[in-house]
């Protein structure tokens, strides 16, 4: 287990609770996110993986009836306080979802969007982040002709790179990732892994995976969660060769989930 | 869902969508049926509903040339000035149709101008800001409303709005700006209450409802993962509003204006009862006028058949055809142009 | 327990976030005063309609029927008026609309004269009413060279027919192919498969458009004013001019008298009540299906 006080814990979750109403749907998590790493969360549909990565841009509180209790820290606050500026903490803790999300405009607006919300930019130098955070997504040599056109004429796989362009366009330390590549065909999952392995130099990742495979070529720890509850995590290589639990055991191994 | 009317709208999807189905049912066409009985029952039902198609074709074929054919007197004796000119004198037996025009189009102006901030307004406050429990119970309820009969609101404008005008606003505009230049005749007149403006409020009033629900609907139909995404990158309920749901609505959005103009631009009993029927042309919001509808509500009855004063009602209902028909078809170009 | 030292550059608002900050306060406060505005008209009408219609309604108004005024006349014959012309309306629309409706869906596809159809359909929606009443005027009130119900009843229909058309078509799209499939499977007939499994399994929705094209008509005047145009007296027969609930709530809410008036408001919180009981219906049945 990581130090309580390591520096290089990003997020340290502990004693959390989150509730949908009545359905009480997280049991007691604590759990710590090691900075410029990638944390896996594996677990049959409904373990509650999806949920947890929800509260860390408090993406729940849009939902009235929602509520989670204990502690999350990121950067020395505890991310559940009411006081929160919500807007700040999602620039600073972005996130991709299952399905390609372009918004209804061009390429270039999609990234200048985030980015706009949050910084004053020129004109030329919001080009170069749009090249930049394009080209760190291999994205640019596909779309450099065709920045003023319409982001949902790209291919899924396109679009998937564009919404993690778009997130990380605005400079945020962590990145959600919630099964990213479930709908994209096997190339364009592949070329979405490779980019992970080059964005953990300089953020945060945590992502929710259906995907042994996918957990086991890009995590550096992974966790797995069974019914609302963290079974059990480690490292990747310790998770998916020898685990503790007998649970993780079967989930890995497909005999159940 | 109220939008009966918006159903129109996304009309053209439907049929691309059953091609695979429509194939099916080809197939089961023509996996001949054996005895010769069936094959008969299925020609005389086909031949039934097929004829109920036509029929639906020659009514609305017949309304088109039929009020042509009716108006064609008053075309022929007026030629196209009947449209330019605004003289209506039964006593003359001088007709045109500037003056009815002028009021339904600018009091169609005035009611869509009115009613689309609301609507707007209201639309977002239901989806964005308002408590779930609280936005759906408000959201039927407006819903509802949008099914109120035209003559509630007519008679709502004329025992309510009418004084209210008469009584308040035209003092009150009268004595304040009665002297400035730009405006002064905009608000002149006696103050019996009736005319543009009014009729404007009492259509904001009756097209604000259905031009909310509509937009509700569509705002609603926006995949939710799309809405997190912008919250997920720090974006305030109002730029998520302006910079991702309205242009991911938009032709939704300009549908639903569009339809409610097309309502307000037909629109009788809502505007009988307050525009004061008065068949003249002028820039004042605040006298007396005259619609299409209203004018035909009120002297079709008082015409005699065959007299070139009914032809030249006719001859209106054949410009309102028209213009209802324009209308229909500009919201659709407007929604053509999503891809 | 403090696990990470906090920075101190990472959650300090910067004046970006606030300008967006007051614009979205800005844009929300405008937002509940467009909601206020139009929730209280909107409530001020309801109260204006129930406060004056209750006040109206009395025994005579429900059971008495037209009179001069002064008289102790009522709304009764134009209750049943509205009710029976509405009741032949539905009766012409329905079966009508339900044929177009079935042509449409079950053999419109890629077909010239099909297309042509739904379109006017849809045209037909949108015209506006009173030009119906013009129309069936010049149709049955011209030519027979007297005003009656049934041409009332006809205007009613031709604005009922297209919302029928609509749900039906959209409804009967939306039974799965698998269906048509297993009843051609059992050897059945098109039209018995159109009938007894589509249509049935399509009834809520079909059913609803019915209604909804009930709440349409229920309310309109205009149509009515040169077809059915309206009876001081009871009159049973559909060749005659016959009274409607709204052709009277017309005539009675210009008057200068006040027992009239009164009866207007109460004609036109029947009327409201009526088509929101129908509405109210409508979402029931949908929600069921």
């Amino acid at each position: 287990m990581m130090n309580e006080t390591d520096p290089q814990v990003a997020l340290a979750v502990r004693n959390l609770n989150f509730y949908y109403g009545q359905h009480h749907a997280l049991h007691d998590i604590s759990i710590n996110f090691p900075a410029r790493r990638v944390t896996a969360m594996i677990g049959p549909s409904g373990c509650g993986k999806s949920t947890l990565l929800r509260i860390f841009n408090r993406m729940y509180d849009l939902y009235p009836g929602q509520r989670a209790t204990g502690e999350v820290m990121f950067d020395g606050v505890n991310i559940l306080e009411d006081s929160l500026d919500l807007n700040i903490l999602r620039a600073r803790v972005g996130m991709v979802f299952q399905k390609p999300t372009p918004f209804p405009m061009s390429i270039y607006d999609n990234i200048a969007f985030g980015v706009r919300l949050h910084e004053k930019v020129s004109k030329s130098e919001m080009d170069g982040r749009v090249q930049d955070v394009l080209t760190r997504v291999a994205l640019w040599n596909e779309v450099r002709d065709r920045l003023k056109a319409p982001a949902a004429g790209l291919s899924g796989g396109q679009q998937q790179r564009l919404c993690i362009a778009r997130s990380i366009a605005t400079r945020p330390e962590v990145l959600l990732l919630d099964e990213p590549t479930s709908a994209l065909d096997p190339i364009s999952t592949a070329r979405i892994e490779e980019l992970l392995d080059e964005l953990k130099e300089d953020f945060t990742i945590a992502i929710v995976t259906h995907n042994m495979q996918q957990a086991a070529r890009c995590a550096d720890q992974v966790a797995f969660f069974y019914l609302g509850g963290l079974v059990e995590v480690d490292s990747a290589d310790r998770i998916f060769t020898n685990p503790r639990q007998k649970q993780t055991q079967d989930y890995i191994t497909g005999r159940f989930g | 869902m109220a939008g009966v009317d918006f159903s129109v709208f996304f009309r053209s999807q439907s049929p691309s969508r059953m091609t695979t189905a429509q194939t099916a049912r080809t197939e089961m066409d023509s996996s001949a049926e054996p005895a010769q009985r069936r094959i008969g029952a299925d020609t005389a039902f086909r031949l039934f509903v097929g004829a109920c198609a036509l029929l639906v074709l020659v009514a609305l074929g017949g309304l088109v040339v039929l009020m042509g054919v009716g108006g064609h007197k008053a075309f022929s004796t007026f030629g196209l000035a009947f449209s330019f000119t605004d003289v209506w004198n039964p006593v003359a037996d001088l007709y045109g149709a500037l003056a009815p025009l002028f009021g339904t189009i600018i009091s169609t102006l005035i009611g869509v101008t009115i009613a689309l901030p609301l609507a707007f307004g209201t639309a977002f406050w239901l989806t964005a800001i308002a408590p779930p429990r609280v936005a759906a119970v408000v959201g039927t309820a407006i819903q509802l409303l949008a099914a109120v009969p035209s003559i509630i609101f007519g008679m709502w404008g004329f025992f309510t709005i009418v004084p209210f005008m008469a009584r308040h606003v035209q003092p009150f505009l009268s004595h304040n700006f009665h002297h400035v230049p730009g405006i002064r005749f905009l608000i002149h007149g006696a103050p019996f209450g009736t005319g543009l403006m009014t009729a404007g409020i009492v259509l904001a009033v009756m097209i604000a409802p259905f031009m909310t629900a509509v937009m509700r609907d569509v705002f609603a139909a926006m995949p939710a993962m799309l809405r997190e995404s912008a919250y997920g990158l720090g974006a305030t309920r109002w730029d998520v509003m302006w910079k991702v749901v309205v242009p991911w609505s938009r032709s939704g959005m300009i549908g639903a204006a569009v339809l409610g103009m097309g309502r307000a631009l037909g629109e009788t009993m809502a505007v009988t009862f307050v525009i004061g029927n008065v068949t003249a042309v002028g820039w004042s919001l605040f006298a007396p006028r005259s619609t299409v509808a209203s004018l035909i509500a009120l002297q079709f009855p008082e015409s005699p058949a065959g007299s070139l004063r009914l032809s030249s009602l006719l001859a209106l209902g054949f410009i309102l055809m028209l213009l209802s028909f324009a209308s229909l078809a500009l919201a659709r170009l407007l929604r053509g142009d999503r891809k | 327990m403090n696990a990470v030292q906090k920075s101190e550059s990472g959650w300090r608002p910067n004046p970006r976030a606030a300008g967006r900050r007051r614009s979205d306060r800005l844009a929300t406060a405008l937002g509940m005063i467009a909601a206020g505005i139009l929730v209280l008209v909107l409530a001020s009408i309801l109260w204006t309609l129930l406060s004056r219609g209750l006040a109206g309604l009395s025994f005579a108004a429900l059971f008495n029927p037209m009179g001069p005024p002064g008289s102790r006349g009522g709304l009764a014959n134009a209750i049943v008026g509205s009710l029976i012309q509405t009741a032949i309306a539905l009766l012409i629309a329905t079966p009508l609309g339900l044929g177009c409706g079935i042509y449409l869906s079950e053999y419109g596809e890629n077909n010239r004269f099909a297309s042509c159809v739904r379109f006017v359909s849809d045209v037909l929606m949108s015209v506006p009413s009173i030009l119906v009443g013009l129309f069936v005027y010049q149709i049955l009130v011209a030519p027979l060279g007297h005003f009656s119900a049934i041409a009332g009843s006809v205007a009613l229909a031709i604005l009922a027919v297209p919302i029928i058309v609509r749900t039906t078509e959209d409804m009967l799209r939306l039974v799965p192919v698998a269906m048509r499939e297993a009843g051609a499977a059992l050897g059945a007939a098109r039209w018995r498969v159109t009938i007894f499994l589509c249509l049935r399994s399509a009834k809520t929705g079909v059913l609803t458009g019915i209604l909804l094209a009930l709440a349409r008509v229920s309310g309109e005047t205009a149509p009515l004013l040169f077809t059915s145009l309206g009876n001081q007296n009871w009159s049973f027969s559909l060749n005659r001019p016959m009274a409607s609930l709204p052709v009277a709530i017309y005539q009675y809410a210009g008057a200068s008298y006040d027992d009239w008036v009164q009866l207007a408001w109460a004609g036109a919180l029947l009327v409201t009540l009526g088509v929101l009981a129908i509405n109210i219906a409508v979402r029931f049945s949908a929600r069921r299906g």
